[in-house]
């Protein structure tokens, strides 16, 4: 899947290891919630780069104590429709001051993007031709915010009061 | 009323431009139909059994005169004619195509008028006492709160993608006109102890295949915290809400299965976290919205106008009209105007082109320029000199909109059931037609007094019989229409559920059994008492047995 | 029982009934019924192959019947869908024949 990151298309310098897996060395890797949990000190000494991936119904509290070993955390959409992973990301980015990579992964199109894009996604895996033709499409499509969220965008009232 | 500014329009015109570029996509085919659907959705756009149904927002009921011709222009141009007032205080559709979609868009975002969020999972609009500002029973008006939380749930980042829709009301006065109990959040304006304005919450109310009167969960949120109290409400909703079966998506469920109290307590916790942050109402934001929903420049008059007085005793029909049409206004010499779009024998809500516009011209005239749509489905002129209600009436008669059926039994609420619903199981509208002559007699009806008669053509309720007093639902059985009666609904202050009262009937049977309860309670009641709460007394025990009771 | 597939046009959203040669007709009348089951699962093919096209959404079954004037749906909801709200004889397909 391409990555789009700060709206350009990237190398994912990341595989993903799914459950029991064996681990390769020296490459940077995406772990799920529950294997992050059983390994934890193991994976913490790899000096490659480390990610876990939560499902939509995992909450990132789980994680939150250990946010300075991970530099993504993957959040699940398993349909577009199911919004669980905005309410993740805004608390990853504002209660839990995550500075990481947190991307969306699963059903990820065009007119989520600025949904996600607010909730503070900076890395999208998109389902698309022409990823970054996508973003600049989202990006012209609104500009207008009325509600204050991590990303820091300045808000309706805010522009109102300066 | 709360007028654009630069921002809000800007907003509007962008979202209308980007439906727009969606609907090329999915005509381009670069859209299937199930990507599309939430797309179309989020703008008001439904595909029902004919066309395509447009829903447009009016925002808790409040609409001018501009506004009010350009739905005229667009149920001209663009529909059959004519539209339809929602229990939602929206406006619908019912012929559009989606090839004008664009064009009608941008004809709305010119006066300040859209349809984002008034469908799909996501917060919808709000709704409020269509008396709002002018009530005689107000604290305080809920309008400002209303707009405030209307422009913080407009494409909020992280509650576009909801288990389910989520619906909001507010009211500010003691009496409650805006059904809060039955609305996943119902917001009560009241003061606390120290005189400082606040709202209780209210959550878990709702219609529908399993419908719930709300619970409170906090009696008292200061007015500035609400935005960020409603946030920490949807956000355990968000993480929360089941997602495996949308019919038991709504908070309802979701407060019922963990009990309000645990319910609360999360919403506490997450509460503690955000409040005093950023979602705090800045004062000059407040007083900025407030500033717009300052009284009109009222006359200072008697209260009593002796104009008014004989021409009441010189007209009976008048009188008649003035008796059930008019509310108390807080202002003297002043009355809040009901207008009946439920006339006898029509279908419920529906309102001509022609009509619209001669409303419109009589706004402007009565009215400064505004008027309120109301979730019985029905207009408010809200301003109307006591002076003046005699030429009003006059000039509403010809306009057919002069029927003086309010809170009477042919008042009702009744959803667009299977003549163009595509969830509906039996017809409605054909239905409350008929109820509706059956109690034409104007003396009877007002002999048998207040009486809400809701009408839904299958259990996702639009039409709320479950808060009715009477309450009737169709069912589909085997390709027959059968009809279900319920009894005992209310959706006031004091919200109760409907119990169906016995087995169902067909649409003759129906209206037979209607009278037959209504017969019941004439019979029954006592000096001055209400249906409602002859029912509350007795319970359905003489109701049954007279409806059901074989014919002799 | 025979059957025709009947949907909604994605243009316009108008009620439409699959008659022969792929075409897509407004009047239930002019549409082709599959008299055996097995013909009636080839049309709705047709029906989901014309909604892939972006022609039509919706595409469903519905029974229909012989009448004096032509093919009508049996069940209320498609018979509506065919003819147009039925307390208002001035709107839909009934108010154009």
């Amino acid at each position: 899947m391409p990555l789009l990151k700060d709206g350009k298309l990237t190398d994912d310098p990341f595989v993903y290891v799914d459950g029991d897996a064996e681990i390769p060395a020296d490459r940077a890797i995406i772990v799920p919630l529950a294997r992050w949990k059983s390994d934890r000190d193991a994976l913490r000494g790899r000096s490659a780069g480390l990610g876990v991936r939560l499902k939509s119904d995992e909450s990132p509290a789980e994680i939150a104590d250990d946010l300075d070993s991970l530099a993504v955390v993957a959040l699940d959409f398993p349909v577009f429709k199911d919004g669980r992973s905005y309410s993740s990301a805004r608390l990853l980015r504002e209660r839990y001051g995550y500075q990481g990579e947190v991307r969306a992964v699963g059903d990820v199109g065009l007119e989520q993007l600025h949904f996600m894009q607010r909730a503070g996604f900076d890395a999208f895996e998109i389902d698309s031709d022409d990823p970054e033709k996508d973003w600049q499409t989202a990006q012209g499509d609104v500009s207008i915010w009325y509600q204050p969220t991590g990303d820091g965008r300045p808000t309706v009232a805010q522009q109102r009061k300066s | 009323m709360y007028r654009y500014d630069e921002y809000d329009r800007e907003f509007v015109e962008q979202r209308a431009k980007q439906f727009a570029r969606q609907v090329e996509r999915r005509l381009a085919g670069e859209l299937s139909e199930e990507q599309f659907l939430p797309l179309r959705l989020m703008n008001g756009l439904y595909l029902q059994l004919h066309a395509y149904m447009l829903r447009i927002n009016v925002p808790y009921g409040c609409l001018n005169t501009t506004q009010l011709r350009k739905l005229a222009h667009i149920a001209r141009v663009y529909d059959k004619g004519y539209g339809h007032w929602t229990t939602r205080q929206n406006m619908q559709f019912n012929w559009i195509k989606l090839d004008d979609m664009p064009e009608i868009l941008l004809e709305l975002a010119s006066v300040e008028m859209h349809g984002i969020q008034s469908s799909g999972n996501c917060i919808r609009n709000i709704t409020a006492d269509e008396y709002a500002g002018v009530a005689a029973d107000e604290l305080e008006d809920p309008r400002v709160y209303c707009e405030l939380l209307r422009q913080w749930s407009s494409l909020h980042p992280e509650f576009s993608f909801l288990p389910r829709k989520f619906k909001i009301a507010i009211t500010g006065a003691r009496h409650d006109r805006a059904a809060v109990l039955a609305h996943d959040i119902g917001l009560r304006l009241h003061e606390n102890d120290s005189g400082e304005s606040g709202f209780e919450v209210f959550v878990g109310g709702g219609l529908g295949r399993t419908p719930f009167v709300g619970k409170s969960i906090r009696d008292f949120v200061a007015t500035r915290d609400i935005l960020a109290y409603c946030e920490a409400v949807l956000r355990v909703y968000n993480q929360l809400g089941r997602r495996d079966n949308k019919f038991k998506a709504r908070i309802k469920i979701l407060v019922h299965e963990m009990g309000a109290a645990a319910f609360a307590e999360l919403v506490e916790k997450e509460y503690e976290f955000i409040k005093d942050g950023a979602l705090e109402l800045a004062k000059e934001e407040v007083e900025r919205i407030r500033m717009h929903f300052a009284p009109p420049a009222y006359e200072s008059l008697p209260d009593v106008s002796p104009a008014l007085e004989s021409q009441k005793a010189e007209d009976t029909a008048f009188a008649t009209w003035c008796k059930n049409q008019l509310a108390a206004h807080k202002q003297p010499g002043y009355a809040i105007v009901n207008i009946s779009c439920t006339p006898i024998g029509k279908p419920p809500g529906d309102i001509a082109c022609d009509q619209m516009e001669a409303l419109a011209d009589l706004a402007d005239e009565f009215n400064f320029g505004e008027l309120r749509v109301t979730h019985n489905q029905n207009l408010v002129f809200t301003d109307i000199r006591k002076q003046d209600l005699h030429a009003l009436w006059q000039k509403l008669v010809p306009l057919g909109l002069s029927t003086p059926n309010h809170g009477l039994i042919t008042d009702t609420i009744c959803c667009p059931g299977l003549d163009y619903c595509a969830l509906a199981n039996a017809r409605s509208i054909p239905l409350a037609e008929k109820i509706s002559e059956r109690f034409a007699d104007q003396e009877r009806q007002e002999e048998i007094g207040e009486i809400y008669l809701n009408l839904s053509g299958c259990i996702n309720a639009c039409g709320h019989h479950h808060v009715g007093h009477i309450g009737i639902v169709g069912v589909d059985k085997k390709n027959s229409e059968l009809y279900q009666l319920m009894l005992g609904g209310s959706a006031d202050e004091n919200a109760s559920l409907g119990k169906i009262l016995g087995p169902g009937f067909d649409e003759d049977g129906i209206v037979n059994a209607v009278e037959k309860v209504v017969d019941t309670y004439l019979e029954i009641r006592e000096e001055g008492e209400k249906f409602i709460d002859t029912y509350r007394r007795v319970g359905p025990g003489p109701f049954k047995e007279n409806v059901y009771r074989a014919p002799a | 029982m025979p059957q025709v597939v009947i949907a909604n046009r994605l243009r316009d959203g108008i009620v439409v009934f699959l008659g022969a040669d792929r075409r897509w007709m407004e009047r239930v009348q002019d549409c082709a019924p599959a008299i055996s089951p097995e013909d009636a699962e080839k049309i709705l093919d047709l029906g989901l192959q014309a909604e892939r096209d972006q022609e039509v959404v919706g595409p469903i079954l519905a029974d229909v019947e012989q009448r004096d004037d032509g093919w009508f749906p049996i069940k209320r909801r498609e018979a509506i869908r065919a003819a147009g709200p039925t307390h208002r004889a001035d709107l839909g397909k009934q108010a154009e024949d």
